[in-house]
């Protein structure tokens, strides 16, 4: 089993329904482990696995006091959202790179005739 | 935090700590008649908004006031997102109003102004999104997680490794 933090956080993170929990939580919060199981067709028991897993890695913590003990992220996953924008930035910036050559390719269709082309097709 | 290198045509996403917005810029090299075609023609459409690495699908996009669209981002290991939302109103070449959905979060839809300004034969885009909440909000920034981030294992190394530290 892998020791340090990083390691645990990557394996962890390596599942997608572990993946779904944690952006989840990043929506609403907190939430507790039947709220958790409802939209993935899985057993309590199931998730309660996979939140185990999520908690060993540091990800979420469960309150120790309240009897429905709420799943929550901790801090320092939060602290990734300065991350997040960056790569939510870079995700944009990819649609937008698409779109340039799109656009690109309707401005070819509206001129087919720049004098840079002409000699092309002339008739 | 707002990220903004104005270098021509940089991307700059602005989300501030505790409000429910974000908002997106960018310029192109092209009309805005054109550009809002591009965001209007679903099969043009279905050419640049998917997520990187997903095949998009579009099942429907009538870009006029009182249509709707959804649409289906699929990636190479099979996971499926959909995506919906309705058209307020379509002002060519100007304005979209429109709503938008990540189908799971039914308690997320957010308002959507794409607003395409002339700038001298280029286009100046700007996309407010407004969720009902800062957690809704928030949560939009980071579900992209699922499909961004993690698609690569380096990346995520790189991200829990310097997540909240800056190493000189």
């Amino acid at each position: 089993m892998a020791s340090d933090p990083l390691s645990r956080a990557f394996t962890a993170l390596a599942d997608p329904t572990r993946r779904d929990i944690v952006a989840h939580l990043a929506v609403v919060r907190e939430a507790t482990v039947s709220d958790l199981a409802e939209p993935h067709d899985m057993s309590i028991q199931a998730i309660s696995k996979h939140i185990k897993v999520l908690e060993g890695a540091g990800l979420v913590s469960r309150a120790r006091d309240a009897q429905r003990r709420p799943v929550r992220l901790e801090g320092e996953v939060l602290q990734l959202m300065t991350k997040w924008i960056e790569r939510y930035r870079r995700e944009w910036e990819d649609r937008f790179s698409r779109l340039d050559e799109v656009l690109a390719e309707l401005g070819d269709e509206d001129q087919p005739a720049t004098p840079d082309d002409q000699e092309h097709d002339q008739p | 935090m707002t990220s903004s290198t104005m270098t021509r045509n940089d991307t700059t996403i602005t989300v501030e700590p505790g409000q429910t917005t974000i908002v997106v810029t960018r310029e192109f090299d092209a009309p805005r008649e054109r550009v809002f075609r591009a965001f209007t023609d679903p099969e043009l459409v279905a050419r640049w908004l998917g997520p990187r690495n997903q095949t998009m699908t579009v099942e429907r996009y009538d870009a006029r006031g009182g249509g709707d669209y959804r649409y289906l981002c699929a990636s190479d290991d099979g996971r499926e997102s959909w995506f919906r939302g309705v058209f307020h109103e379509v002002r060519e070449p100007e304005h979209i109003t429109q709503t938008f959905q990540f189908e799971p979060l039914e308690d997320a839809v957010a308002l959507e102004h794409h607003v395409f300004e002339d700038v001298g034969g280029r286009t100046r885009l700007t996309m407010t999104s407004i969720f009902e909440s800062v957690a809704a909000r928030d949560g939009m920034v980071a579900s992209g997680m699922d499909e961004g981030v993690f698609d690569s294992m380096d990346r995520l190394a790189e991200l829990l490794a310097d997540g909240g530290e800056h190493p000189s």
